[in-house]
């Protein structure tokens, strides 16, 4: 079996100019930020990001990277509101896809089962389809003939994801409570990068926790702490006090560029 | 019991949001309505789910009875034994709720939250809304953005926007055109200082006090449920 491992920096040099990049987690929970910060100091640019958004969203924003987010909500979850994602919305620096978040995972189902859509009925009636207008309905065939949205496959070129544990062949397994949709986001792209907390020759705990298998993923990257500071329990919980010098720097574009650079390291 | 709070009117007032609800996931969304969903399973409806708002479902005594991760709280939402309490920076008079910008969503002049789940839940099965603050800037003609559908654009079978509880009043939407329609005023509030705090003319009729919590209630509020009392940071005396 093949040995997968990569560092984070050759993971960022698989991504292009222009590449649509998926990233796991959900809010700011078990975010790949080490492959984050990684893209951050690349000199990657124009990126459609896809993502259930956190601070990834927001310093993506930050450096100039994203040329349009996908997205059903951007938080800090302990803190509502991210500045950096606000600030990219608030100048109209970036295009969004703004979704709702069962549309989102309806999409990323759809690219992974190579269908063009899948039918959802979250979205009709609200402003999702107003300000998407690529987005289409479709009418039921049978006897029903409801009207649903065509929720479009969510293609990605990149999956970047967090476990808590790997081997060196790309099984992963998660250990906290939720597993998120990381899986998902591997089966919608083409290249699946999971940095993990710890590689492990051999798993503890229930198969059931084993998310992903290694026909999911392309590269392995241990990274300790490497969700840091969002959550990835059990390993550790989210460091709030990281997370509000983050979300301070952050509001006040004098303090940012001291904070952004100790951040990177 | 006396000296009976605001916030504990309002507690009681999201408790009776799901009388009758029986064997649904409550997903209330803030303290108050949190309280109120505790309240009703601890009362009148003990067949209650309740998520820890992370994946697990926890029994009164908060051991897991369950598990329901994000990925599994989309399929309850498509399947419909849900009953969310949602939050909204702004409602309209036909329930429709903003969370995700003021302004043009081009280029808002206040970013929020997003979408997050609204069209769906809305969609999909019982929406209630809160709100803490009853104001005209929460009450709104129109809405900027429409997240959560109400009743002037609802499609599909199963729509359903049951109340709005706020600091002031409960509304509904029992009327024949679904417009927002005052069902009872909190006690010491008055229906024209509801109608002044609200941008558009409320249906009236029939308008009674939103009824007190009982002993056992106040009880459970106060020495089981919230004895730090941060219901009272949410809704002022």
């Amino acid at each position: 079996m093949r040995d997968k491992r990569m560092t984070a920096d050759e993971v960022v040099g698989e991504i292009k100019d222009g590449m649509t990049v998926g990233i796991g987690g959900w809010g700011s929970r078990r975010k790949p930020m080490t492959l984050v910060k990684a893209l951050l100091r690349s000199g990657v640019q124009d990126l459609t990001v896809v993502t259930y958004g956190g601070a990834d969203a927001g310093l993506l924003c930050a450096a100039g990277k994203v040329r349009k987010l996908v997205y059903g909500f951007v938080s800090l979850d302990s803190i509502p509101y991210d500045p950096w994602f606000k600030r990219a919305r608030e100048t109209a620096a970036i295009e969004v896809l703004e979704l709702d978040e069962g549309m989102f995972q309806t999409g990323l189902r759809a690219a992974g089962h190579r269908l063009p859509f899948l039918p959802i009925r979250a979205g009709l009636g609200s402003d999702v389809l107003k300000y998407a207008p690529e987005l289409k309905t479709v009418r039921s065939p049978y006897d029903d003939g409801e009207e649903l949205v065509a929720m479009p496959a969510l293609k990605l070129d990149v999956a970047l994801v967090h476990l808590n544990r790997a081997d060196k062949h790309g099984n992963a397994q998660y250990l906290g409570p939720d597993p998120y949709f990381d899986d998902l986001f591997c089966l919608a792209a083409d290249r699946r990068y999971v940095s993990c907390e710890q590689i492990v020759e051999t798993f503890d705990g229930p198969p059931q926790t084993l998310l992903l298998n290694r026909m999911m993923v392309d590269g392995v990257v241990e990274a300790p702490g490497g969700a840091g500071f969002t959550s990835c329990v059990p390993d550790y919980p989210r460091d709030e006090a990281l997370q509000r010098s983050y979300a301070e720097a952050a509001s006040d574009l004098e303090k940012w560029p001291e904070f952004y650079e100790r951040f990177l390291g | 019991m006396s000296d009976i709070t605001r916030a504990e009117v309002c507690v009681a007032a999201c408790a009776d949001l799901f009388l009758g609800a029986g064997e649904t996931l409550a997903s209330p969304m803030g303290l108050i309505p949190s309280l109120g969903a505790k309240l009703a399973r601890l009362t009148t409806e003990p067949d209650l789910l309740l998520s820890d708002g992370e994946a697990f479902l926890l029994t009164p005594e908060s051991t897991v009875e369950g598990w329901l991760p994000y990925r599994k709280v989309f399929d309850v939402v498509a399947h419909g034994r849900r009953h969310v309490v949602m939050g909204a920076n702004q409602v309209d008079r036909f329930g429709n709720q903003n969370i995700s910008a003021i302004g043009d969503h081009a280029k808002p002049t206040r970013q929020l939250l997003g979408f997050r789940g609204a069209p769906g839940n809305t969609i999909n099965h019982r929406t209630s809304y809160w709100v803490p603050r009853h104001s005209t800037r929460v009450l709104v003609e129109a809405v900027d953005v429409v997240s959560g559908v109400g009743y002037d654009r609802a499609v599909g079978p199963f729509h359903d926007i049951h109340r709005v509880v706020t600091n002031l009043a409960v509304l509904d939407f029992g009327t024949p055109d679904h417009s927002m329609r005052i069902v009872s005023v909190h006690p010491g509030v008055s229906v024209d200082e509801v109608q002044k705090q609200t941008s558009f003319p409320l249906v009236v009729q029939d308008v009674t006090e939103t009824r007190l919590p009982t002993d056992e209630e106040l009880d459970l509020i106060r020495t089981r449920l919230d004895p730090g009392s941060k219901r009272d940071k949410e809704v002022p005396q």
